[in-house]
């Protein structure tokens, strides 16, 4: 079947099996080989990418599914910008180190734009829940919830103390949170 | 202001955040163009013997060029490691029998992926099943044989020797012991297995995710009986490899045969469910603990005796378990230690080195030890570690495990996280919500710990040059696989050199450019390949300066590097100078050379856990972990605290959810990630790290090993802090992993 997919911008068409994965349309009829594919059960998020606007799992959507429709990988974020990342999250994750191995990077930043994009007041507790859906092996997603709070514009370490602040520890006498992730 | 121990983003990161890394699938390499997909046909079955395989169905499908089995193949099975029985060798595919599910019976080659899925559906293979054995218990006992050759399934054995002493404890006052299991853990790196190879004449190029790739052309070349030189082994991209990646895997080496049997490129990239049985598996220890002591708290006996499952074919998990009681007495000054391991086959995923390997296995039973032992003359753990600790006055201090720690300062990391985690308070908050009969109880766990890094490879090579443009390229025998050494090590040659981080190139896992290497494991890299490189450029400067002096015609005492210009100058001669680029331009400004440390490090620390556990549900909510971690000078604290970060919540995985799990039948229960308990950010909390810095006297720099620290002490610290918030109800144990149901178990038992 013939499918015509807008990918980062760009009109991308190919003939594929009706069975074919957006992920393998992705990476195998365009050529973009950022988003990988880590799982078979749609539970790492590594091929998250933004179709029409929405997060979703690349490899659980069908190419036909996403004909006429628009595709935003994580090329397509720093496109013109010359190999630097400058979009606020690819910058966030690079200067927070909310990354190591980078496999499940791609998926993770595209879920976080989604993230940031549905909800402008995010803290510690809903950037967690809202990466529940993509698994980092590397970084213990310490960094990468610092990263997107701020790329979200907040202050990772206020959102971390208030967290600790807000748990039942905080009536333990002698009980003080440490400068989290100094 | 020296670079050294600043906080410098990685150089790595803006390719990776913007086109995304180039991982063994990704690659673009115009040598691979055409090449064929592999897809392998894996045993259904964990015990049986193949009565027939039928390929013509298969063969007829669309797009299948081949399908191979094990009756094609001229290489002769492997002994996968070297110090095993060596009766149990390993097919490349399996031909009269299997030993678990997921070992490749046949190779289907299609010309697209898509093509070889369905027909290695179509391949029929006639099975006759045998006697499952799961249980390395059970298979100690030998009563159902894997390899009837060998006349046991025990692969290798330490300290069986002599008999153990009946009356090693008898001068004791208190006597605790415990059976405990150290569970099989799945490494699950996000990039699952992927190799791809090409021959061009007699020459083979091999690309594969790996964490060293001399160690895997040397295998490849083994395996495949050819001469070393004749292979290379090219690491693009690694998407994580947490030990299962050391080496090579004998799938691997089937794609190199099978690229020249075809005489085309071949590729393969496995699926996550095939990672998850056909991929190594780590920890998988079965362990008894004694130890005895005073009524005081002074522990002066300790035996460990550990059965280590291997799965179907031995690997480095044979190896494991003498890590394993080498780390026996852990942070501890005990007079009398006694060990003794055995490695036995089992008809499941062979287990082979994962984050740690070995030394988090060591740890967690000493720590579960010193909590038993504290329980039972009823004091409190951390003032009972703290007791027993090695004194800083006794390094270097030679182990009844018979190691030598080069340096350590352990009461002063119990004592700063202790601090940090406020412990007296958490201790009352405690008293306070048993006294309430609180639902949500509060436990504090306090782990201690020390890991051998480097272990068993001291040496690695570097090499750095510079460039007539000013630039410099640093090689190196180390491997990264997301630690950043691409920033560190160009952070090394910077400080040395003057020159600008922008302008150095740091290349790595390529055996053509680097013959000789150890790869990235055991956390070595920093003490082994990052010494080298501080070295190589040191050596580097004076070379220039030799050069300079002729030029100069100045004494090479009298020069010096002007950092700021990365030029050669004359002391006290204001603009007489040349520059590092202006001397490569005229003659090739390289140097070689080698670093060898002679002996490993011993990192040490102490965690804290907080958790809160619902006594109703069995849930566990880690509520804080506090992470003393001291690895000596930090050469970049960004890269070193997401190695933290990382150990740190796989530690707590292991403790409260990762388990693989077979059905006796030898059936994976835990093949997906759908069903494998891979935390994700909503199960765990942000982390606490203290500094502490102890450098060893083993390399110039101080440096020691970071990358499995934070998982070796969160494991014990997160497992005693459940037991702990339970331990009022009567609960002294309950093994990995604490998943609400097993707590909720272990608290319904406790009521009755």
């Amino acid at each position: 079947m013939k499918v015509e997919i807008t990918v980062n911008g760009e009109r991308t068409s190919a003939d594929v099996e009706p069975r074919q994965l957006l992920a393998h349309y992705l990476r195998d009829s365009v050529g973009l080989k950022a988003t990988n594919i880590g799982c078979d059960t749609t539970s790492c998020g590594a091929c998250t990418v933004l179709l029409d606007g929405e997060a979703v799992k690349s490899c659980t959507v069908l190419s036909v599914q996403a004909d006429q429709q628009a595709v935003t990988t994580m090329e397509g974020l720093d496109g013109a910008s010359d190999g630097r990342p400058e979009h606020p999250v690819t910058k966030a994750f690079h200067a927070e180190h909310g990354l190591q191995c980078g496999f499940c990077t791609p998926g993770m930043v595209m879920s976080a734009v989604s993230l940031i994009s549905h909800d402008s007041d995010l803290d510690e507790r809903k950037v967690r829940e809202g990466l529940e859906g993509n698994l980092c092996r590397c970084t213990g997603y310490h960094n990468i919830v610092r990263a997107v709070l701020v790329a979200a514009g907040k202050d990772p370490d206020a959102e971390q103390k208030s967290e600790a602040e807000s748990d039942a520890l905080r009536t333990a006498p002698g009980f003080s949170r440490g400068e989290a992730g100094a | 202001m020296s670079i050294l121990g600043t906080r410098v983003v990685r150089t790595e990161d803006p390719v990776f955040l913007t086109r995304g890394a180039t991982y063994t699938d990704d690659l673009t390499d115009e040598r691979l163009t055409g090449a064929l997909h592999l897809t392998l046909v894996r045993s259904p079955l964990a015990h049986a013997t193949i009565s027939s395989i039928d390929t013509a169905a298969a063969l007829d499908a669309p797009g299948v060029v081949a399908v191979v089995t094990g009756a094609d193949l001229d290489i002769a099975p492997a002994l996968l490691f070297p110090g095993a029985n060596k009766a149990m060798t390993r097919p490349f595919l399996a031909t009269d029998r299997v030993r678990f599910v997921g070992e490749p019976v046949a190779a289907v080659l299609t010309d697209e992926f898509y093509q070889g899925e369905d027909a290695a559906e179509l391949v029929d293979v006639e099975y006759e099943p045998l006697p499952v054995v799961i249980d390395p218990l059970a298979a100690a006992d030998d009563e159902t044989l894997l390899f009837p050759e060998a006349g046991t399934n025990t692969a290798a054995a330490y300290g069986h020797d002599s008999e153990p002493d009946a009356d090693f404890f008898s001068g004791c006052e208190v006597v605790v012991t415990r059976d405990l299991v150290n569970q099989r853990l799945a490494a699950a790196p996000l990039e699952t297995r992927a190799a791809s190879a090409f021959w061009e004449g007699d020459h083979l190029t091999v690309y594969m995710s790996n964490q060293n790739a001399q160690g895997g052309r040397d295998e490849v070349a083994g395996w495949l009986g050819l001469d070393k030189d004749k292979v290379r082994v090219i690491l693009p991209d690694v998407g994580g490899g947490f030990g299962a990646k050391i080496g090579s895997d004998p799938e691997f080496a089937l794609v190199a045969w099978l690229a020249r049997q075809q005489g085309r490129p071949v590729r393969w990239n496995e699926s996550r469910s095939e990672n998850m049985t056909g991929m190594v598996q780590g920890r998988a220890q079965r362990q008894t603990i004694t130890i005895g002591g005073t009524r005081a708290g002074k522990v002066t006996h300790y035996r460990l005796d550990v059965v280590q499952d291997l799965g179907a074919y031995p690997r480095l998990g044979t190896f494991l378990p003498m890590f394993t009681r080498m780390m026996a007495p852990g942070t501890y000054d005990i007079e009398n230690v006694d060990s003794r391991a055995r490695a036995v086959v089992t008809n499941t995923t062979s287990i082979a080195a994962y984050r740690g390997a070995g030394r988090p296995e060591a740890t967690a039973a000493i720590e579960r030890a010193m909590d038993l032992f504290a329980a039972e003359i009823g004091k409190d753990p951390a003032e009972v570690r703290k007791l027993n600790v090695v004194a800083p006055e006794k390094f270097p201090f030679t182990t009844k495990g018979g190691v030598e720690y080069d340096s350590g300062e352990f009461a002063k990391a119990i004592d700063l996280a202790l601090a940090e985690s406020g412990y007296e308070g958490l201790r009352a908050e405690q008293k306070a919500r048993r006294e309430r009969g609180d639902v949500r109880q509060l436990g504090i766990g306090v782990s201690s710990y020390v890991e051998i890094t480097g272990g068993g490879a001291f040496a690695e090579d570097a090499s750095a040059q510079v460039h007539e443009d000013g630039t410099v390229t640093v090689l190196t025998g180390t491997s990264p696989h997301g630690q950043g050494h691409a920033t560190a090590w160009a952070m090394l040659a910077s400080e040395q050199l003057g020159i600008g981080l922008d302008k150095i190139t740091v290349k790595h896992g390529d055996t053509d450019l680097v013959p000789r290497g150890g790869g990235t494991m055991g956390s070595r890299s920093l003490q082994t390949g990052g010494v080298a490189v501080h070295q190589a450029s040191g050596e580097l400067v004076d070379l220039a300066k030799q050069r300079a002096a002729d030029l100069l015609e100045a004494s090479v005492d009298d020069l010096e590097l002007d950092p700021e210009n990365a030029a050669i100058t004359v002391a006290g001669v204001p603009g007489k100078s040349v520059t590092l680029a202006e001397l490569a331009s005229r003659e090739e400004l390289k140097v070689e050379t080698t670093w060898d440390g002679k002996k490993p490090t011993f990192p040490f620390g102490a965690h804290v856990c907080v958790v809160e556990v619902d006594t109703e549900s069995g849930k566990v909510t880690v509520e804080r972990i506090v992470a003393v971690d001291d690895a000596g000078p930090i050469l970049n604290p960004l890269l070193c605290d997401g190695q933290r970060h990382g150990g740190i919540a796989q530690g707590i995985a292991q403790a409260l959810l990762e388990e693989v799990m077979y059905d006796e039948e030898g059936q994976p229960l835990t093949g997906t990630f759908a069903d494998y308990g891979i935390p994700s950010a909503a199960e765990l909390p942000s982390f606490d790290l203290v500094e502490m810095t102890t450098p060893t006297p083993v390399n110039p720099m101080g440096y020691k090993g970071i990358g499995e620290a934070g998982t070796i002490g969160s494991t014990p610290a997160t497992q005693s802090a459940v037991i702990d918030a339970l331990s009022h109800l009567g609960i002294t144990h309950i093994d990995m992993p604490l998943t609400p149901m097993r707590v909720w178990e272990a608290i319904s038992e406790a009521g009755k």
